[in-house]
């Protein structure tokens, strides 16, 4: 599968205090939490990102809390993956458990520029500016998960709800 | 090869004979904690998107409400209401304003040997007493309460040998700071931070919830400690018996092996906006204050307590400082009482809080305004983490924050 999307960059300890900040965890929903996404760091962040974009950030992305509010809103800012150096591990399963797609390279986030476009080929390869990253696969039962659109989807299906 | 505890634990938990690590399995959970921070989504996850399904064994579930307790808006009241309803109609243990979820873990089911989730990142604390305690998201959570199993791959163990002592005035609070300004906020990632040598073996359990809760602050999977004499009177303290005593064996691998002399760590901080950015008490002496915190999950146990009591005893606070204090716990709370130190804390002018999380996560209580600076004995110092995205949060052991309070201005206390 491939995907092609505009870049935003970010630096490194992405923290899920800044990617939600706690004064917004009471709100309703995540559709009035996202407007805050990212806001302690870029306030004007979230009303810019377009369905499709791609996150390219450095390591420890997602460190922190377990508040899954976290990739859920980068999901429902249409995301459509975080490239990074390295994840925090309880982002990361809460990142597959809600369809989000994470990529760990180490090359791209040192060369990627906000507003140029990445293509990436999951599993495959990411190409940008001419020049392809290798990147790994993710083992099957995550993408299976991924792919169901998460581990809630997943369970519907195993339920016999869907 | 052997085995690391961690490695032991898991593979009791797959019901194998070993695992290494990692490979990935499937594992029964012992236990299942979700506090007042998520539990209210997964319950609308249970009920609207998987109609309400069996929940494998409502005995290994503990529902604790510390985070937003008492309630400070209608919103949280709501949350709170959904949870309490819950807990009721599937007889499922439930406490409100007891203390901090993980405290309360500790005093009434943590064992040794067991299998842990905690949709709460500090759940790591539990490895002060042997348990192979880990930190999940609510969706992560669910699965496991309606399959009584979820799925882990086996960490790598670093191993940190701690030997000698600390000298007066140092504490564990700045041995876990000297660590992950050593070793980085992703220092452990995914990994197993096993503590062990003399050094060790010579804390509290207490002392070394206060090494294990920080873990994750490298990005850790869980910290853990061999169980042994502490760990059998702390149960024995309890009422509670062990599932199982495991140890490491002596050839088990580790990925990476530190060393630790205790005598030579000093009181540090760490400086907005990283865990890891850490330097010592000195070097940022003159930095002003506006708050001080001591409490937590990392903290305000009855020895942080009794160390800011003797700090605070026959001083005030400075003029423009608030100083919050939180115990851990109700029973910790009970026993600064009876020990007079919450006298002492309200004569220094402090203000001291029901047990809960507090300021350390800013919300509910204690909120910092913009341009302000807070010390305190939290878990956290990210961007905005006790308040406005402008305010800073410095973090210390109790003594630092205790005698911060005091002179206005971040300080030693020796």
């Amino acid at each position: 599968m491939k995907i092609e999307g505009r870049i935003w960059v970010l630096g490194d300890d992405i923290d899920t205090d800044i990617i939600i900040p706690t004064e917004y965890l009471a709100l309703k929903s995540i559709e009035d939490m996202k407007k805050f996404a990212f806001s302690p760091l870029r306030p004007e962040l979230a009303g810019s990102i377009r369905p499709g974009d791609i996150i390219v950030a450095g390591k420890n992305f997602g460190c922190g809390s377990s508040r899954e509010q976290a990739p859920e809103i980068i999901k429902s800012l249409q995301v459509s993956c975080v490239i990074a150096k390295s994840f925090a591990r309880i982002f990361y399963r809460n990142a597959i458990n809600n369809g989000l797609l994470l990529i760990e390279n180490a090359q791209l986030p040192d060369v990627a520029t906000e507003g140029e476009n990445i293509t990436v080929s999951i599993g495959e390869f990411a190409e940008y500016q001419g020049v392809r990253y290798e990147l790994s696969p993710l083992p099957r039962n995550l993408m299976e998960i991924i792919e169901a659109g998460g581990l809630v989807a997943a369970m519907r299906k195993r339920n016999g709800l869907e | 090869m052997g085995m690391t505890i961690s490695e032991k634990i898991l593979a009791k938990a797959a019901g194998r004979d070993r695992v290494s690590a990692g490979e990935i399995h499937t594992v029964d959970i012992d236990r299942l904690m979700s506090n007042d921070g998520t539990t209210h989504l997964t319950i609308d996850m249970f009920n609207t998107i998987l109609k309400k399904p069996r929940i494998a064994d409502k005995d290994k579930l503990v529902f604790i409400i510390d985070h937003n307790v008492p309630a400070d808006n209608p919103k949280t009241a709501a949350a709170h209401k959904k949870m309490r309803d819950f807990a009721k109609e599937h007889e499922i243990a439930f406490y409100e304003g007891k203390g901090v979820c993980h405290q309360i873990m500790m005093e009434e089911y943590v064992r040794p040997g067991e299998l842990i989730f905690g949709a709460d990142s500090h759940t790591c604390t539990y490895g002060a007493l042997g348990a192979f305690g880990t930190g999940v998201g609510n969706t992560d959570f669910l699965y496991a309460i309606v399959t009584g199993k979820s799925w882990v791959m086996v960490p790598h163990s670093l191993r940190f040998h701690l030997t000698g002592r600390f000298q007066e005035g140092v504490y564990p609070r700045d041995l876990i700071l000297t660590i992950i300004g050593d070793i980085g906020a992703d220092g452990a990632t995914y990994k197993v931070m096993e503590f062990t040598g003399d050094g060790a073996k010579a804390m509290s359990i207490n002392e070394r919830m206060v090494l294990t809760n920080m873990a994750v602050e490298a990005g850790a999977k869980t910290g853990i400690f061999q169980p042994d004499e502490k760990t059998a009177e702390y149960l024995a303290a309890c009422g509670r018996e062990p599932k199982y005593l495991l140890e490491s064996d002596p050839d088990a691998v580790y990925e990476k092996e530190y060393y630790y002399d205790l005598s030579k760590i000093r009181p540090v901080v760490a400086r907005p906006d990283n865990v890891d950015d850490v330097v010592s008490v000195d070097e940022v002496k003159n930095v002003i204050i506006h708050q001080a915190f001591i409490g937590s999950c990392n903290s305000g146990r009855i020895e942080e307590l009794r160390t800011a009591a003797s700090i605070l005893k026959g001083h005030k606070i400075h003029e423009g400082v608030r100083l919050l204090i939180a115990p851990a716990s109700n029973t910790v709370y009970l026993q600064a009482l009876q020990e007079g130190l919450l006298d002492i804390f309200m004569d220094a002018g402090a203000m001291i809080m029901n047990s809960n999380c507090s300021v350390c996560w800013g919300s509910c209580q204690g909120v910092i305004g913009e341009g302000e600076v807070l010390i305190s004995t939290g878990t956290r110092n990210f961007k905005g983490r006790a308040g406005h995205k402008d305010s800073k949060v410095y973090l210390a052991s109790a003594a630092t924050v205790a005698a911060s309070a005091v002179t206005g201005k971040i300080g030693g206390h020796r």
